[in-house]
Formats: structure tokens, C-alpha cells, sequence
């Protein structure tokens, strides 16, 4: 029987996921700064203090690197900690605890332990809130060998990559982009779970392979459609894992349509588009290809405050087709 | 080293005026006691040994001179307690109750070694006696022991967690947010501090604001005591109040054990941040083991041929864990990406 599908936020999507782990296991928690009865910065949490009581809906002191750590202990010896850093940026202050602790535990003990422990990093930019609060540092985490590291773009996606990665024995890291939280979309009821590692094709077609992330997956299928009354026909991957990146959907794609494009919130250089390209020229898709491959990520500064500056600093849908629209028509 | 509550064995001897663990344990498990503090010595001396003749690579932190430290906490725990470690960890790890011959195989990089040869000393660890290993991070291991004891406290698995670091971790943010937290959730940990003067080679005085490491327990309201850490029954009677405080569901303690490496930070250590003075001293005057069998024998518990017995078997163990170590097998270097993911084994 199929289940039935509603219409959520991607924020409240996030909820139900942490509500149906915490009904079907004790042992599942969520830690972070006032997610309590404050609900989350973002009201991620939102009410769930209230069915889950203060034990299981903690409160944590702002100690974002003892925070961490205390998720990470009770990872190793049996709860499974949902942990959320107010900011992704946050994150700065804990790697320690996410790089030489979680990612590295099981492997300095040949295989005696797992660490069983999500962290969710809310990231990017669009709210005005300066270079602290406003990065995309996926990359960070996605040059670490042990962690997974997922960016969920869809509603649908957040509480089928979310439920995966409670049920998943290593440390799974989800960023989701601030801007998401109030999109809406089809979310079905009940459990269900969105393999990590997998990419998805959102848009089908023949003369170009955008691959993108999170947020910017919305903007290039926007873009796409600018492209499509132009005649021409964009292949739109949401990337949705970038540790371990899904080698095979990209490589195909490229073969098929000849040229790529990476379109990524995070900084350009050596970011996600970066290893994005390298899969692909190292990869027998590179025989395939008619163009150079474009790369359209961050700017080379921090995120900054003035509201035009701000959307400068990332990519935007007139520029993903105006990229586009050259790399199809070979002015590139 | 287990202790049963339920049938408890006769204490090793009666007489208000005994130390701690005279009054408290049987003859058998002091004797246990003192067999493990050889063996931790031996087993340092054997590998520092083993490390001089390139039979073992990389570097290692010798805690020899500590063994009271690591010998007296662990007394009152059980195998399902559990500790975190340090870079200074291979006294914790055979405290705790780890087989030599498994540790030795990890210094010598084979897969019968606890970490399978992909950790070496400083991420020592046998899961299975609880010990959730040593850290290359100083300070590392804090926070992971107050999610051990969150774990313990929401399970109510009656266990509790003890987080062994150095007077060097005290100036770390890690070990002020954990004490902080601990404090907060009353979970059941005990930190250990085992200050040994020097972290590397900067003395406490110089980098610590206050004179011990238990007055920082003041801060986060927590019982902190300082203990002379070369003396076992001191250790264990500090131990034993902050592990029953832990298990009560009172909170957490700071235990500071006052103790001294004698061996350099690690191998590159040229030892210009100390007086050749001061390490006679500890060395001649206060050896850890050297008291506790001066006092096993003033006690009446043990005679001289039962402690010259008790080495005889720690060497031969020694001897025969090294043997062991030499003979296990390499890992494949096929098998390098094993243990990163579960599913990758």
C-alpha cells in the first residue's frame, strides 16, 4: 500500500524524520543548542520537546566542541545522537571532535567500534546574516575519508537521506541549505529512506549535464526551463551525496550529452565542482566530451552582508544560463 | 579487576589504621594489583626496547613511573566500565585488564594486534575489557567520556565512565566544556587528571593560572581531589569515592594524581626542561612500585620470594608476548580501506 503523500516543508520534513526515529528507538536522541522548548534557531525542532520530553530533546550548553564530543561518545557506546549545530559555521569550532574523533574511531581501532552519530549543519547564504553565519563548507567534511556527507535539495529527499542515515553505523554529516527549510513539496507518510551515495537525475536531456547541490539544484532546473524555450536541452543531476560521490550517474550523464557544468554554493576552488570535474576527466566519459568543463561555484571571498553583494557572492539563475547557454553554443 | 559487591572476599587485613586497600580488597587482588604495575613497567620496557632495536616504528609516550595512577583508578571499576586514554595510555590499557601479547602484535603493526595494526600506541584500545582507547589528541578523549556517561545514565546501565588526561589537557576548551557538561547532566564520570608536571616540556607552572588541576573542579561544582598518584591505595580510595558518588547518581569528580614520567615526552624528548636532580628524586624516592611492595611486606601480605616470583612471571609474559607479536602476520596491503566504512568490514 502506497503511503500517503502530503505536502511539507522541507523543515518540517527534517521533524517527521527525527519524530519516526524516535518512536522506533530509544536509543535515537537530539542534541544541540536550544532545541528545546526554543525549538531550533530554524524550528527545526520544533515541538518535539514536548512528545519526546528534555531527556531526549537536550539542550546542550553553547560548547559546540564538548557538544560534539559528548554526541560522538554516546554514538560509540549505544545511543544513536541526532546532533545540530546551529550554523554550519559552528562546525569550525568542533572539528576536532568531527575529523580526528568520529571520522577516525573506528578505523585507529582496526573495526572494534562504529560510530553511529548525525550531525545536520544548516549553511549558505541568501538571509543576510554576514561571513559567520551564511558559508557552505561541505567540502570541509567531504576531504574526510570515514565520514558521509550528504546535502539533501527536496522535502522528499531530507527525511529519506535523514532516516538512512539514523539507521546508517557511521557518522553521517547532512548540510541543508537555510533557504530550503520553508520550500514545500511531496513528502509521504510513515518511513521510508533515500540511499546515501545516490545521485538523482531531476531533469532529463541531450546537450548539457548540470550537476548541482542543494539549493542550486532548484536554480538550475530554473534555469533549464529559461534554456528550454531557447531550444536547448538540459540534463539537471542533483548530486545529493558528495562523500561517496555517485561516480556512475554523473559519468553516464556526461556521455550523453557531451559537456558539463558543476553549479555549487560553496567556494569554487577546490570545492565540490573541483572533484566533480577531476571524476569526470579522469573517467572515459573525457573521450566524450565536446567543451571544457565550466565550473560555477562561490566567490573567492567570504559571504558579505549588502543584500546585492550577497547575491553576487553565489551562483544565480541568470548567470547558470547565461554559462550555460555559451558552454551549449560553444562560445567556451 | 572485578570486585563483587554481593559475596565480598575478607579483606586482605583487618585494623583500622591500614590505608584503603588493605581494608577493602583480598589478598589475592592486591596481589593482582602489583602483578599488573610489573607488568606495565615491563611491558613499556620491553617495547621501548623493541622500538631501540627497530622492531617497532613511529614514537611512543612511556608512562613509566605512573603505574600506581593507572593501576589504582581502575581497581574499584568492572570490565563493563568504561575509560577513554590518552597518548600516554599503555598503563590504562593493561589496568584495565588488555592481554599484552594482543598490545605488543598493535605496536608491531600486526592484524593480531587490538587495532588490527592500523592504530600502534597511541590509539591503543581493547573494546572488549572497556577501554575506548588511547587519543593522539590531548583533550581528545574528555567530551567522548561524557557521551559514554550520558549513554550509561539514559540506558541506566549502571556503568560508569573514567576519563584519564594529562595536567596539559586541563588548559584545552575541551576539558572545560566537558567538566561543564558532565556537571550540568550529573552524568556518571570520573576525570583523572594525571599530572606528571610537564606537558611536553612546559611545566604546569607555567602554563596552568592555578596551582592544582582539582581547583578547576570548584568551578564546575564538582568534588576535586588531590591525591599522591605514586601511592596505590591512595589512588584507589579517590577512585573508589568518586566511582560509588558516579554510580549513586551524584555526579561527576575530578581526581588530580600527583605523579612523574621518567622517561622523556616521547622519543625526540632531549629532556633540557628538567634537572637530572629532579628525576633521581622520583626515580629513588618515590618509585610507585617500590612503595606498594614496601608496604605489602611491612603489611604482612606478601614475602620477598612472592614478589620475586610475581616478576618471574610478569618477564616471562613479556618475553612471550613479544614472541607472539614477531610471529603474527602483516596486514595486506589489499585490506588498506578496511575499517573506514562498516560495510568495508
Amino acid at each position: 500500500m502506497d503511503a500517503a503523500v502530503r505536502e511539507l516543508s522541507y523543515s518540517q520534513a527534517i521533524q517527521e524524520a527525527m519524530a519516526i526515529a524516535m518512536e522506533a528507538d530509544e536509543r535515537v536522541i537530539l542534541m544541540g543548542e536550544d532545541i528545546g522548548v526554543y525549538g531550533g534557531a530554524f524550528q527545526v525542532t520544533g515541538d518535539l520537546i514536548d512528545r519526546f520530553g528534555p531527556d531526549r530533546v537536550m539542550d546542550t550548553p553553547i560548547s559546540e566542541l564538548g557538544g560534539a564530543g559528548v554526541a560522538v561518545g554516546a554514538a560509540v557506546t549505544g545511543l544513536r545522537p541526532i546532533f545540530e549545530f546551529q550554523f554550519s559555521d559552528f562546525a569550525a569550532l568542533a572539528m576536532e571532535q568531527i575529523v580526528n574523533q568520529a571520522a577516525k574511531m573506528r578505523y585507529m581501532l582496526g573495526g572494534a567500534v562504529s560510530v553511529p552519530v548525525v550531525m545536520r549543519f544548516p549553511g549558505g547564504s541568501g538571509t543576510g546574516a554576514a561571513a559567520q553565519h551564511s558559508q557552505s563548507l561541505e567540502a570541509w567534511l567531504g576531504h574526510v575519508p570515514g565520514l558521509k556527507v550528504i546535502q539533501p535539495a527536496t522535502p522528499h529527499d531530507v527525511k529519506g537521506m535523514l532516516l538512512a542515515a539514523v539507521a546508517d553505523p557511521d557518522p553521517v554529516m547532512i548540510f541543508e541549505h537555510k533557504l530550503l527549510y520553508k520550500m514545500k513539496g511531496p513528502v509521504p507518510e510513515g518511513h521510508y529512506t533515500v540511499p546515501i551515495g545516490k545521485a538523482e537525475v531531476r531533469r532529463e536531456g541531450r546537450d548539457l549535464t548540470v550537476v548541482a547541490t542543494s539549493l542550486m539544484v532548484h536554480k538550475a532546473l530554473e534555469a533549464a526551463e529559461t534554456l528550454a524555450a531557447e531550444g536547448m536541452d538540459v540534463e539537471v543531476i542533483d548530486l545529493r551525496t558528495i562523500r561517496p560521490m555517485d561516480r556512475e550517474t554523473v559519468i553516464e550523464s556526461v556521455k550523453k550529452t557531451s559537456r558539463l557544468m558543476c553549479v555549487y554554493e560553496g567556494v569554487k576552488t577546490l570545492g565540490v565542482g573541483a572533484e566533480l570535474s577531476a571524476m569526470v576527466a579522469e573517467s572515459e566519459a573525457f573521450d566524450y566530451l565536446d567543451a571544457p568543463i565550466v565550473r560555477l561555484g562561490g566567490a573567492e571571498t567570504p559571504i558579505p552582508y549588502n543584500p546585492e553583494l550577497e547575491k553576487a557572492a553565489v551562483p544565480q539563475v541568470p548567470g547558470i544560463v547565461a554559462a550555460a547557454r555559451d558552454l551549449i553554443r560553444g562560445a567556451r | 579487576m572485578a570486585k563483587t559487591t554481593a559475596a565480598k572476599a575478607a579483606p586482605a587485613a583487618e585494623g583500622g589504621n591500614l590505608p584503603f586497600i588493605y581494608r577493602e580488597y583480598p589478598r589475592e587482588t592486591l596481589l593482582g594489583a602489583l602483578r599488573k604495575m610489573h607488568l606495565i613497567r615491563k611491558f613499556e620496557e620491553g617495547a621501548e626496547e623493541s622500538y631501540m632495536r627497530g622492531l617497532i616504528h613511529g614514537t611512543m609516550h612511556l608512562s613509566i613511573g605512573q603505574e600506581a595512577s593507572a593501576m589504582g583508578i581502575c581497581l574499584p571499576l568492572t570490565n563493563d566500565d568504561q575509560i577513554t586514554s590518552t597518548h600516554r595510555g599503555h598503563g590504562h590499557c593493561i589496568a584495565k585488564g588488555a592481554d599484552v601479547k594482543r598490545m605488543f602484535a598493535e605496536f608491531f603493526g600486526k592484524t593480531t594486534g587490538y587495532c588490527a595494526g592500523r592504530g600502534g600506541s597511541m590509539h591503543i584500545a581493547d573494546v572488549t575489557t572497556g577501554n575506548l582507547g588511547a587519543n593522539g589528541i590531548v583533550g581528545g578523549g574528555l567530551p567522548i567520556a561524557v557521551g559514554a556517561a550520558l549513554t550509561a545514565k539514559r540506558l541506566k546501565t549502571g556503568k560508569v565512565a573514567v576519563c584519564f588526561f594529562g595536567d596539559g589537557a586541563n588548559n584545552e576548551g575541551a576539558f572545560h566544556e566537558a567538566l561543564n557538561m558532565a556537571s550540568v547532566w550529573k552524568l556518571p564520570v570520573v576525570f583523572v587528571c594525571e599530572n606528571n608536571k610537564y606537558g611536553m616540556s612546559t611545566s604546569t607552572e607555567r602554563s596552568t593560572a592555578v596551582a592544582n588541576i582539582a581547583d578547576r573542579a570548584a568551578a564546575y561544582s564538582m568534588p576535586g581531589v588531590i591525591v599522591d598518584g605514586n601511592v596505590l591505595s591512595d589512588v584507589a580510595e579517590a577512585s573508589h569515592a568518586a566511582v560509588e558518588r558516579a554510580r549513586r547518581g551524584e555526579g561527576p569528580s575530578l581526581i588530580e594524581c600527583k605523579t612523574y614520567r621518567y622517561r622523556g615526552h616521547s622519543k625526540s624528548d632531549r629532556n633540557r626542561y628538567r634537572t637530572k636532580d629532579e628525576i633521581d628524586d622520583w626515580m629513588s624516592n618515590r618509585d610507585p612500585i617500590e612503595r606498594y611492595e614496601a608496604q605489602l611486606v611491612e603489611f604482612g601480605i606478601a614475602k620477598a620470594d612472592e614478589i620475586e616470583a610475581i616478576r618471574a612471571s610478569v618477564a616471562e609474559e613479556i618475553a612471550a608476548g613479544i614472541e607472539f607479536a614477531k610471529a603474527s602476520p602483516a596486514p595486506e596491503i589489499a585490506d588498506l580501506a578496511n575499517y573506514v566504512y562498516t560495510e568495508q568490514a
